[in-house]
């Protein structure tokens, strides 16, 4: 399935490249949209559902509160204007996934509309124009079942509605034009952007691997000079930053090429394939025709204006100026500050790390390093470790003062992480202290020096490499509990 | 045994409350005149007699305890088969959910339930509500027990019918465009529509969910307010149900007790009668009016010029609300499913939807799928929601000279079974009088007020109040029927054909 | 304008409804009547009339976000009985053709 593609900056010489983006957020509200039911994911089948989201004959939803909050403050947080009255409207269609036959969204009146957010694209500042944010609700799942699992060649599917009528907010920007060749590290940027406010809202769990942040990304190609905007195509359900970005990129080469051997783009929904590509899904040349009108079981919702002044005022910090106040103030190198935003959470552990007394780039070491490593290794979220930011301080301070060795602290997080305690309880019961007393030391470095005339000799003659052999006998005597450099000071002294 | 049958909710209510006669009594001679005379009208879908009779026997345990129940606690009531009732099936009298078992209550069966009514079964409607006959049902029609060859009006013909046949004393109907109240006015009954959102929707089959409003049926006023009483209030599971406010708070039938109507304003709605309304209904409701005057009442003369508009607007509205609320009966999850073994889920439904909805179902589903289709939108759908704003705004101005307004419930008496069941212009028209309050979304009532001269057959006499201001529907019905049954020295019903109790 | 047997025919597919050539004969000129009467309600042009969205004005009915417990234990047999087809705790649907949303 691969497509004639273009080379990048051959693209750039001849096209503008518009990008839009529909990003759906599926909010952390602890019971659905419309009923009581639990939106905790990962339980079984068919078990968080009731009459409302199996949408069985004769039941009604009524709207979660959370969920209009949430919608507002988003809003608010894209700097839209936020509906002073609005009303739900039901999207028609038939699919095995949607109870109803229908979608509760919203149509022409969003809660939300109007925004722009100013988003930080490799250190410069680039204005994203937002269409609207309107609140809608999530569909069943669907297994496919039989040929290779896929829905093509299925034999038929099951269907769980676990998911059914969980909220999501859809964001959707206007058309961004004018970021040229950084159109894919915009696309990119401005999801990491939605990720951290909706985050820093607590809104969402926002975790693109786990499809709590969906993206649908349009592209389309202008030639330079024109004004009209070309065909644009929409690859479906792109759900990572680093997709996002590619998905961008691949499509501006497609039809860069497609474009220039004279051909027309033509409008359709993608998928994205992993292996780094795009397939065609179905054709959008003839509009569905959705019949929306509005939800007649719903009331309008008028969100009093003192409210939303007062979530207004309750806002957190915008995700930008937060990230460049950190940069600022952290005085990571820029490279290492970009690593730290592309990990999911890094950025709030740290914070709260260096809150909790740490330097910035201990905080830094832990969390990127040693902790990354675990996480990937459980396979879940940094923030999901069994850890917390004060303990990491905690173990980094005694890292600092000499109290633990990179390898005892390695040691004391398995302790942690295990379910052992807290680090003080970790380092007592394993009995990880360093052994700093002096005297101790000296003892054990006497002890191997009197064993070991030879390499001593050869130390003495200039052959310092050789007092490796002698830290690591210290080191073995005193089961690793001493500070190497401290042990090297010792030998080096007791040598010269 | 038949006397019981013949006795009004109010009465049987005391009767059982004193244990002058058992609810068990009553529900089994309910259950003997079903049994007797509804192969005839057909008035029930299902029955469930052994439950009824456990309920029954559960009120009477209670009563002999000295616990103090409701007014209606012990008597037997049918419901209209489009509210969910755990253990029958509910049907809305469609192929594509016969059988279906719902797994929850409606709010309004809780309230009835726990109010110590006793459920005789779910009774026949057209197929969704969709209709005025009850011909549209795919189990068959029901008969009107004043003509067996003539339909009971519908949706709720059932209902109206089982009251009118003496199988029970309340009913419970919902109406969407007149189907409480055209049904009762061709039965000779009472049945009252509510304000929208005074009594919950949730767990009643969805018809057009901004038009739909489950209601009281019964044999006379003062039992329609006992049970309005009973099943109005604001659930907290139906966001477009409402607080009670007023007369409506402290309960209609103190209202219907007291059937006053003395310096009431009564405003004739002009644009209600005339061409298209036979002479007999029109005599008859002339006749009540000035009964009311007798009474006490002054009488206006009121024009709604946006009426005219109340059929189209309705048949724009409806339909577009049906063909969305339909949608779910699509084979997947319950009902019929349809199609071979090779079909795909697109096929199913298609021919799912095409085994299990009749021609009236599809006709609307249809209609209201042009109305809602793109292009369209703006010019019907958004337009009639327009139109029901200017004729919200006619109710308003009305209301401003008069405190009720009143009409023919509907234009004719009963018709002939199979008459118009393929002409439906001629049949939307059964509803020119009902349609306006439901699209304003106030509340009227039909109460009987006589037969119409030229053929003998119950004429009904609608009065519609401003919303949340149900009370004074019952208090101009009650005082009516007061009038009218001194002057007849008889209730209407009597005047019915019996039916052949001993076949 | 009227509406032809072919519109109604599409009309039909979008709802999902299978009609056979003798319902669509039949349905096509019954649907074509009842929209000439109702077009007139489409002359109401007057973009100062709002729409009628709940009759009494009710706005803003909101529930508190609380999870309550789901009583599937009960629901779960009566989904399954109800059910045209029940595999695996889930609801089996035939082979779908057209792609998700």
């Amino acid at each position: 399935m691969m497509n004639d593609l273009m080379d990048f900056d051959e693209v750039l010489a001849r096209f503008e490249p518009v990008i839009g983006l529909e990003v759906h957020v599926e909010l952390s509200t602890a019971s659905k949209m419309w009923c009581g039911c639990s939106t905790t994911a990962g339980a079984e089948p068919n078990t968080h559902v009731c009459p409302v989201c199996l949408g069985l004959p004769g039941s009604l939803p009524v709207v979660n509160q959370s969920a209009i909050e949430a919608a507002i403050r988003i809003g608010l947080m894209l700097n839209c204007s936020i509906a002073s009255w609005c009303r739900f409207a039901r999207k028609n269609y038939f699919y095995p996934d949607m109870t109803k036959d229908y979608q509760i969204s919203q149509y022409d009146e969003p809660i939300a509309f109007d925004g722009t957010v100013t988003i930080d694209v490799g250190g410069e500042p680039f204005t994203v124009p937002i269409e609207r944010a309107h609140m809608e609700e999530d569909a069943g799942k669907l297994t496919h079942i039989g040929g290779s699992g896929r829905i093509q060649d299925a034999d038929y599917s099951l269907a769980d509605y676990n998911r059914a009528g969980v909220p999501l907010i859809e964001i959707v920007t206007k058309p961004v034009t004018g970021a040229g060749a950084r159109a894919p590290e915009v696309a990119r940027a401005y999801m990491e952007f939605l990720r951290d406010a909706v985050k820093a809202l607590g809104v969402s769990d926002a975790r693109l691997e786990r499809g709590n942040m969906r993206c649908d990304v349009n592209v389309s190609l202008m030639p330079i000079g024109s004004e009209v905007l070309g065909t644009r195509s929409e690859t479906k359900n792109v759900n990572s930053l680093r997709t996002v970005e590619e998905s961008v990129r691949y499509e501006m080469r497609r039809q860069g090429a497609i474009l220039a051997a004279g051909g027309r783009v033509k409008q359709e929904t993608r998928h994205w394939n992993e292996a780094g590509y795009t397939t065609p899904g179905r054709s959008k040349e003839e509009a569905e025709d959705y019949r929306y009108f509005p939800e007649p079981d719903l009331v309008p919702v008028a969100p009093d204006a003192a409210w939303v002044e007062q979530l207004r005022e309750s806002l957190p910090e915008n995700p930008v100026s937060r990230r460049s106040r950190l940069r600022a103030a952290w005085g990571l190198a820029d490279r290492e500050f970009d690593d730290v935003v592309g990990v999911d959470g890094a950025l709030d552990l740290i914070d709260a790390t260096v809150a909790a007394g740490a330097s910035p780039a201990g905080a830094r070491k832990w969390w990127m390093g040693e902790l990354a490593r675990r996480a990937n290794e459980q396979g879940c979220g940094l923030d999901e470790l069994t850890i917390t930011p004060k303990q990491v301080a905690e173990i980094q301070d005694l890292v600092e003062t000499g109290a633990l060795t990179d390898r005892l602290a390695r040691e004391v997080f398995d302790g942690v992480l295990g379910g052992e305690g807290t680090p003080a309880q970790v380092i007592e019961a394993r009995g990880l202290a360093v052994v700093s007393d002096d005297g101790a030391l000296a003892e054990a470095v006497q002890a191997v020096l009197a064993a070991n005339p030879d390499i001593v000799a050869k130390i003495r003659d200039g052959k310092t490499a050789a007092a490796g052999a002698l830290i690591g006998q210290v080191m073995g005597r005193l089961q690793g509990k001493a500070d190497a450099a401290r042990v090297r000071e010792l030998i080096m002294e007791a040598c010269a | 045994m038949t006397e019981l049958t013949r006795l009004d909710a109010a009465e049987l209510g005391r009767r059982i409350a004193s244990r002058e006669v058992s609810s068990r009594e009553v529900t089994a001679a309910c259950f003997d005149r079903i049994e007797a005379v509804d192969g005839a009208v057909r008035a029930f879908l299902t029955t469930d007699r052994e439950r009824a009779l456990q309920a029954a026997d559960a009120i009477d345990t209670r009563i002999a305890a000295g616990e103090k129940l409701g007014p209606l606690a012990g008597v037997p009531i049918a419901v209209k088969d489009l509210l969910c009732y755990q253990g029958l099936p509910t049907t809305a009298s469609s192929r594509i959910l016969e059988g279906w078992m719902p797994p929850y209550n409606s709010t309004v069966v809780e309230r009835l339930l726990d109010a110590g009514l006793v459920i005789l079964g779910k009774t026949n409607l057209d197929e969704f509500a969709l209709g005025s006959s009850t011909e549209t049902s795919a189990f068959g029609p029901t008969h009107n027990p004043w003509a067996l060859d003539r339909i009971p009006g519908g949706s709720g013909g059932g209902s109206a019918a089982a009251l009118a046949s003496f199988e029970a004393p309340l009913a419970i109907g919902t109406d969407t465009g007149g189907s409480i109240r055209q049904p009762a006015a061709v039965t000779g009954t009472v049945g009252v529509k509510p304000t929208y959102g005074a009594v919950s929707r949730y767990g009643i089959i969805a018809v057009a969910s901004s038009l739909d409003q489950a209601g009281p049926c019964a044999r006379n006023v003062y039992d329609t307010a006992l049970l309005h009483d009973v099943i109005v209030g604001r659930d907290p599971r139906d966001g477009t149900s409402v607080e009670l406010s007023g007369t409506q708070a402290v309960g209609v039938a103190d209202m219907a007790r007291r059937a006053d109507v003395k310096g009431l304003r009564i405003g004739v709605v002009k644009e209600l009668g005339g061409e298209g309304y036979q002479p007999g209904v029109e005599q008859r409701f002339r006749e009540a009016v000035q009964v009311l005057v007798q009474a006490g009442a002054e009488v206006v003369e009121v024009s709604c010029p946006h009426f005219v508009h109340s059929l189209a607007t309705y048949y724009l509205i409806m339909p577009a609300e049906v063909s969305s609320n339909l949608s779910r009966y699509d084979g997947m999850r319950y009902g019929l499913r349809k199609g071979g073994p090779d079909a795909t889920t697109e096929q199913v439904m298609r021919a799912s939807r095409g085994a299990g909805f009749g021609a009236e179902a599809k006709r609307r589903i249809i209609l209201g799928t042009y109305a809602l289709s793109a292009g369209y939108y703006d010019a019907y759908y958004g337009s009639a929601q327009k139109m029901r704003t200017l004729i919200a705004r006619d109710f308003a101005v009305a209301y401003e000279v008069c405190d009720v307004l009143v009409s023919p419930t509907t234009p004719t008496t009963a018709f002939k079974l199979g008459e118009k069941v393929d002409d439906p212009l001629a049949m939307y028209m059964s509803d020119l009088c009902t349609i306006p309050v439901n699209l304003a979304g106030i509340a009227a009532g039909s109460v009987p007020c006589g037969l119409s001269p030229d053929d003998g057959l119950p004429v009904g006499f609608q009065i519609i109040a401003p919303a949340l201001q149900d009370a004074r529907v019952y208090q101009v019905a009650a005082a009516l029927e007061a009038a009218l049954d001194t002057q007849r020295g008889h209730p209407l019903l009597d005047d019915a054909p019996a039916l052949g109790e001993a076949r | 304008m009227g509406l032809t047997r072919d519109d109604v025919a599409r009309l039909a597919d979008l709802a999902r409804i299978e009609l056979t050539p003798d319902e669509l004969a039949h349905l096509a000129p019954q649907i074509d009547v009842i929209v000439e009467a109702v077009a007139g309600v489409a002359e109401v042009k007057d973009d100062d009339i709002p729409p009628l969205a709940h009759p009494l004005g009710v706005v803003n009915v909101r529930r508190a976000d609380q999870a309550l417990p789901t009583d599937w234990q009960a629901l779960r047999p009566v989904l399954e009985q109800d059910a045209p087809a029940w595999q695996d705790d889930r609801f089996r649907v035939p082979r779908i053709l057209e792609e998700e949303e």
